[in-house]
């Protein structure tokens, strides 16, 4: 057997004396104890050479055939470098980016290459006797706890921090007071909610208008089985002397998440909930589109079953019968706006929600 | 190590012999920080072999990856909600009012060469980080290396895959395309549905109303600098660690609990796991050359009223998406206050209560087993029955919430109702790790028995034979010392025995309770293991008439057994 | 088929035309269809309507009724809807995509090869406009012939899709699930004409999007990006099925730890002994 390590492999000895441990920092930390092994360590195998230990050609070759994969990694770099000058930005092949695909390709295969080369070179041409090293226990020795102690006790001796009282605690308290600013600081990270949450952009008057387009929406242009995501006419629509609508940006994207809205429109007598039928405009009905579950643009609109479907979590709401959760998560019924008309026939909104859109929060029903 | 630099010349008479090229170098550095003596001891190290413990170092190197590719993005990713028009190489999008973030994502993907390459590849390398980090996990859990004295290890490796969940999912909001978006908009009420102090912390984390202005360049800080920081410190503490207690191994011939068997840093792992380095990274950029990944132009800007069929977060988080989906509609209002169960418990609590059982794991068996002895063996799983029907119960029910997490995608693509998946992935969920654990460890418990049953009687060589008189028997190979020592190297459990009732002054004991209780969970945990052998059944064994039915090992050859006891072969 | 059903001039009886269907429709389409070249095709609307009412009595009756006034389960669910005013784009739907008729009485009718050609469809399209009342006509080239697209069209109909459109069929256009096993179809390779069709009518589950709230442009705008979303290439290699993180976390799994393992076995693999010393 050939030991490379700095200590003697010790597989000569067998059976539990091999598993006692070097040293015995504590009775309660004795290490692995083999109780009645029924067979003895018998050690350490021989070292069995590999065939480029003992065949010169063999080793030739190996060495040989890793200077090829690194040879090959180096010209894929190269290839790389004129990948990335040669293709343009914008050339196809393979139905994806010729680009991409040759600058990842040569990358990916260039360092494939040198890893599997270096690998290589240890599996076949190092060195690969085993070596023994010995461990130690992970604690300190009690010398050198015992000194740690003493040099921690006397330190604390000679600061007196363990006598003097009225300096501790004063310490003490001005340390512990310096968490405050810690919090205080971060009240600025936002403003307090407020009654933001409870509120949207809607209100009596406001038109529901069709997203994206803006236009505004009458009764007469609603089919049976219709759905139209709308948003409130506020978001479009340009006062007199403005040259923008009067949100846009992070204002319009924070108003948005709140206001989004569908319309559906079904036959009277399909509705079976009489008060949210009441709310709409001859059986066009108008609900969130933000779900009471956590938030997702609901609009997955079955139009024969009536149900309307998060695409985030499932949730399940019934629009003939008031948007009352027929499966899933969501606990509250996505809020309906009450609709009405305005002079010229369009539909508008007749206040706000009635109840807070979007996910729950702790203070939702708190006045 | 006769080659060992002796860099600290400078009290030793000059030496004649040459030390190369480095000598002068190194010299040079080791008079103005001398790490000469801490080179020679660690430049040797010894570290064991086996596949399963390279997992870490995919983790680790995924790692690396992700620091430089991400370096390469950060030159020209803007971190801004500031609303632009778009005008850029994607013509899709062009003239559409859009955050900055986006559109220098989209810039990145389309007009910096190399871009697209370098984001794929630090997407890819963020799915390889966490999912080696858990594979890494599962490994050190199975085989027990989480025993003393590695529990601290055990603890910072849970910090790394919590910071390195967070950090995923910060990466995956960033670019604030409609997948991002939707993905904030969930973690935003999940936020709301912390019990009374929700609503603030949502305010406070997103400057106002979601989605607001500041989350961007605030999550980026994080992202940039702030996470990988604390992971970066976090994974050398690690590694440290690792080197100071030395490796695990698998006990075998001349591997015991107080020697580490295996090859040097300098020069086999240099090689080797320096190779794995350009591995890992070659294979992620493979990856990044070859398959998609996170198309953001595809998605568009995002809209908190738009939303994509298929809306999923990166698969680590899935199970919490999935816990998400499978709760019932739980919420109450109490005193005013409204608590949101439905989405806190899978939400919020679920990740907690994860975390914190993994925590306590090393510890809680420590008290029930008592084994409070320091371990550098690895564990066969078969050898800890109950630790591995544990682990296999864990993986079940995590699968299962990975299932109800893809419940849509997995609907259309197996012809199946999503509302049948929940429905009965909301029993599964409790019926499926029971199960689990109850065949684990009863697969663990044969495995053991045809362990020992292999170590009595040798290999089953398929021979059958038939005696005089007439009596039919199966010749066995006899096992070679190694073989045999390999499966007998473990430890002989004892069941930790029912403490007195009374002490013999007929005084009750204290902690009577307590110590019934581990009593009873000892017996629970090793009560039906199949004990290896003792000596005595294994000299039984061999004097029952052995001589005749054992056949000569076929392969004259042997050349010893691997880590797990099974004969090499080469 | 048409050649059969010619000769069958007098109505029969309401059992036997069901039976006869059913024998007509599975046993004979395979020979019968390929060849049936419809020798004018310039017929009068009358005979048009009257072709159409055939074939509708002979393929649809059964589960529409023989005035398509629907037919009722006893469980007061529905075998077939009515088609009292679907019009004939809702026919040219159904029946040109291969939806109708149904292989059998499911949760949702699929897409498959067409059972009628395009003449029989166009008479049972005409029929069913002209008997059951006004609906929805077949869509013209003006609700998506792509001539004259301008890159801001398809900027506005990828809008208008991401709003009203890829919350069931996903923004790549590869579909989603509903509930009760229902599911959004793949728009990869359907026809513009179908496309329309879908969008004023709303088969099945899904919704109607009327001409007043989306145009013709609109739609046609929508048609346009989605070709263009289709048509593009996926620039970042291999798209994986284009279903989004799901499809990717499994290939990070498969593809990535599993190579990846692969190597960590290569490495720690014993190399070859030699066999002397």
């Amino acid at each position: 057997m050939t030991t490379h390590g700095s200590h003697p492999a010790d597989g000569s000895s067998a059976g539990d004396s091999a598993n006692l441990p070097a040293e015995q920092a504590h009775p309660d930390e004795r290490v692995e104890v083999h109780a009645g092994d029924p067979v003895a360590n018998p050690g350490l195998g021989s070292h069995q050479p590999r065939p480029t230990d003992v065949d010169p050609a063999a080793e030739k070759r190996a060495e040989r055939q890793i200077s090829l994969l690194f040879a090959i990694s180096a010209l894929l770099t190269l290839g790389f470098c004129v990948a990335y000058f040669a293709i343009p930005r914008d050339a196809v092949l393979f139905g994806t980016s010729a680009l991409n695909l040759a600058l990842g390709v040569t990358l990916g295969l260039a360092l494939l290459l040198i890893g599997i080369g270096a690998i290589q070179w240890a599996k076949t041409l190092m060195d690969d006797h085993e070596m023994v090293e010995m461990r130690h226990g992970s604690g300190s020795s009690d010398e050198d706890k015992a000194e740690a102690l003493a040099a921690f006790e006397q330190g604390a001796e000679e600061s007196g921090f363990g006598r003097r009282s009225m300096l501790r605690g004063t310490l003490l308290t001005s340390l512990g007071v310096l968490g405050l600013p810690a919090v205080v600081l971060f009240a600025d990270l936002g403003p307090l909610p407020g009654n933001a949450p409870r509120r949207t952009v809607w209100a009596k008057g406001v038109r529901v208008v069709n997203d994206v387009t803006g236009e505004p929406l009458r009764p007469d242009e609603i089919q049976l089985g219709q759905l139209v995501n709308a948003q409130p006419g506020v978001f479009y629509e340009i006062a007199e002397g403005e040259e923008h609508p009067a949100y846009e940006g992070t204002e319009l994207l924070n108003a948005k998440a709140k206001a989004s809205v569908v319309v559906v429109r079904m036959l009277p007598d399909e509705i079976v909930n009489a008060s949210s039928a009441d709310k709409g405009v001859d059986g066009i009905l108008c609900y969130s589109k933000i779900c009471p579950h956590l938030g997702c643009p609901i609009s997955l609109w079955e139009q024969q079953t009536k149900n309307l479907i998060c695409p985030c979590h499932q949730s399940t709401f019934n629009l003939a019968d008031g948007g009352r959760v027929v499966f899933g998560p969501a606990r509250r019924a996505v809020p309906q706006l009450e609709l009405g008309l305005d002079d010229e026939g369009y539909l508008i909104a007749l206040g706000d929600f009635a109840e807070p859109v979007g996910p729950s929060f702790p203070e939702m029903y708190q006045d | 190590m006769s080659t060992r630099i002796e860099a600290d010349g400078s009290s030793k008479a000059p030496r004649k012999k040459s030390y190369g090229p480095v000598a002068g170098p190194t010299q040079w550095l080791d008079d103005r920080i001398g790490l000469a003596g801490l080179a020679k001891k660690q430049m040797r190290k010894v570290f064991p072999e086996h596949w399963s413990f390279m997992l870490g170092e995919i983790a680790l190197y995924s790692f690396v990856v992700l620091l430089l590719s991400g370096v390469f993005l950060s030159f020209w990713f803007d971190p801004s909600m500031a609303e632009l028009e778009y005008e850029g190489a994607y013509a899709p999008w062009r003239g559409v009012e859009m955050s900055t973030a986006y559109a220098s994502t989209l810039d990145l993907s389309f007009e910096v060469r190399g871009g697209l390459l370098m984001r794929q590849i630090h997407h890819w390398a963020a799915t390889l980080f966490l999912a080696a980090m858990l594979v890494h996990m599962l490994r050190i859990f199975f085989t027990g290396a989480y025993r003393k004295p590695r529990e601290t290890n055990w603890l910072v490796g849970l910090a790394l895959l919590q910071l390195g969940i967070v950090e995923g999912f910060a990466g995956y909001s960033l670019p604030d395309d409609l997948l991002s978006g939707t993905g904030l908009r969930i973690a935003e009420g999940l936020m709301r549905s912390i019990p009374v102090v929700g609503t603030y912390i949502s305010f406070f984390v997103f400057g106002g109303e979601f989605p607001g202005n500041d989350f961007i360049p605030r999550i980026y800080v994080a992202h940039v600098l702030l996470i990988p920081g604390i992971l970066l410190a976090l994974i050398t503490f690690h590694m440290l660690l690792l080197v100071y207690n030395k490796h695990t191994q698998w006990p075998g011939p001349g591997r015991t609990n107080n020697n580490v068997v295996g090859y040097p840093l300098m020069p086999v792992y240099m090689a080797k796991a320096g190779g794995f380095f350009f591995v890992v990274f070659g294979v992620t950029a493979l990856m990044g050359a070859l398959f998609q990944i996170n198309p953001v132009w595809v998605f568009g800007p995002y809209d908190p009223s738009k939303v994509t069929a298929g809306s999923q977060p990166d698969w680590y988080m899935g199970w919490l998406d999935g816990a998400l989906r499978i709760m019932p509609a739980w919420e109450f209002t109490v005193l005013g206050q409204t608590l949101s169960m439905n989405v806190f418990l899978p939400g919020v609590a679920l990740m907690g209560l994860l975390f914190g059982v993994l925590a306590a794991y090393p510890f809680v068996e420590q008290w029930v087993t008592g084994d409070k002895r320091v371990h550098h063996l690895l564990q066969r799983p078969r050898n800890a029955p109950t630790r591995t029907a544990f682990g296999a119960a864990g993986i079940t029910a995590y699968g299962l919430l990975w299932i109800s997490g893809g419940n849509d995608i997995i609907a259309t693509h197996f012809d199946v109702d999503f509302y049948t998946i929940t429905r009965a992935l909301r029993i599964l969920i409790f019926v499926g790790p029971v199960v689990a654990f109850i065949v684990t460890k009863r697969i663990c418990i044969g495995l053991q028995r045809q362990s020992a049953e292999t170590v009595l009687h040798g290999h089953e060589s398929g021979v059958i034979v038939r005696s005089p008189d007439g009596a039919y028997s199966e010749k066995h190979v006899p096992l070679s010392a190694e073989e045999a020592y390999a499966l007998t190297a473990h430890e002989r459990p004892q069941v930790a025995a029912l403490p007195a009732e009374r002490d013999e002054n007929g005084v009750a004991a204290p902690n009577n309770a307590l110590q019934r209780v581990r009593a009873r969970l000892s017996r629970f945990w090793y009560g039906d293991d199949r004990q290896k052998p003792t000596a005595e059944e294994l000299a039984e064994a061999h004097s029952h008439g052995h001589a005749d039915s054992e056949l000569e090992p076929a392969d004259e050859e042997f050349q010893g057994v691997n880590e797990l006891g099974l004969p090499r072969r080469h | 088929m048409r050649q059969l059903s010619t000769h069958r001039r007098h109505p029969l009886a309401g059992v036997l035309v069901l039976l006869l269907g059913l024998v007509v429709a599975g046993g004979l389409y395979a020979a019968a269809a390929p060849g049936s070249a419809r020798a004018d095709s310039a017929g009068t609307d009358a005979d048009l309507v009257a072709e159409g009412r055939e074939l509708y009595l002979t393929g649809c009756s059964s589960c529409h009724g023989q005035n398509g006034q629907g037919i009722l389960q006893r469980e007061g669910g529905q075998y077939g809807p009515s088609l009292i005013g679907v019009g004939a784009a809702a026919v040219d739907f159904q029946v040109g995509t291969g939806r109708m008729p149904m292989a059998q009485n499911s949760q949702q009718a699929p897409r498959k090869e067409p059972f009628y050609d395009a003449a029989e469809t166009e008479a049972m399209a005409a029929f069913v406009a002209a008997e059951f009342g006004p609906g929805p006509a077949i869509p013209g080239p003006e609700y998506y012939d792509l001539a004259g697209v301008s890159d801001e069209d398809i900027t506005e109909g990828r809008e208008l899709y991401l709003a009203n459109c890829s919350a069931c069929h996903n923004a790549a256009g590869i579909g989603g699930a509903l509930g009760g096993g229902r599911y959004a179809p793949t728009l990869e390779g359907v026809e513009g004409v179908h496309f329309a069709e879908a969008m004023i009518t709303g088969p099945q589950s899904m919704p109607v999007f009327s001409d007043e709230v989306l145009t013709p442009e609109d739609k046609r705008n929508i048609y346009a990006s989605l070709r263009e979303i289709q048509a593009e290439p996926a620039s970042g290699g291999f798209d994986l099925g284009r279903v989004g993180p799901v499809g990717e976390g499994l290939a990070g799994w498969v593809a990535g730890i599993g190579a990846l393992v692969g190597f960590a076995v290569w490495i720690g693999k014993h190399s070859v002994r030699a066999s002397k010393q």
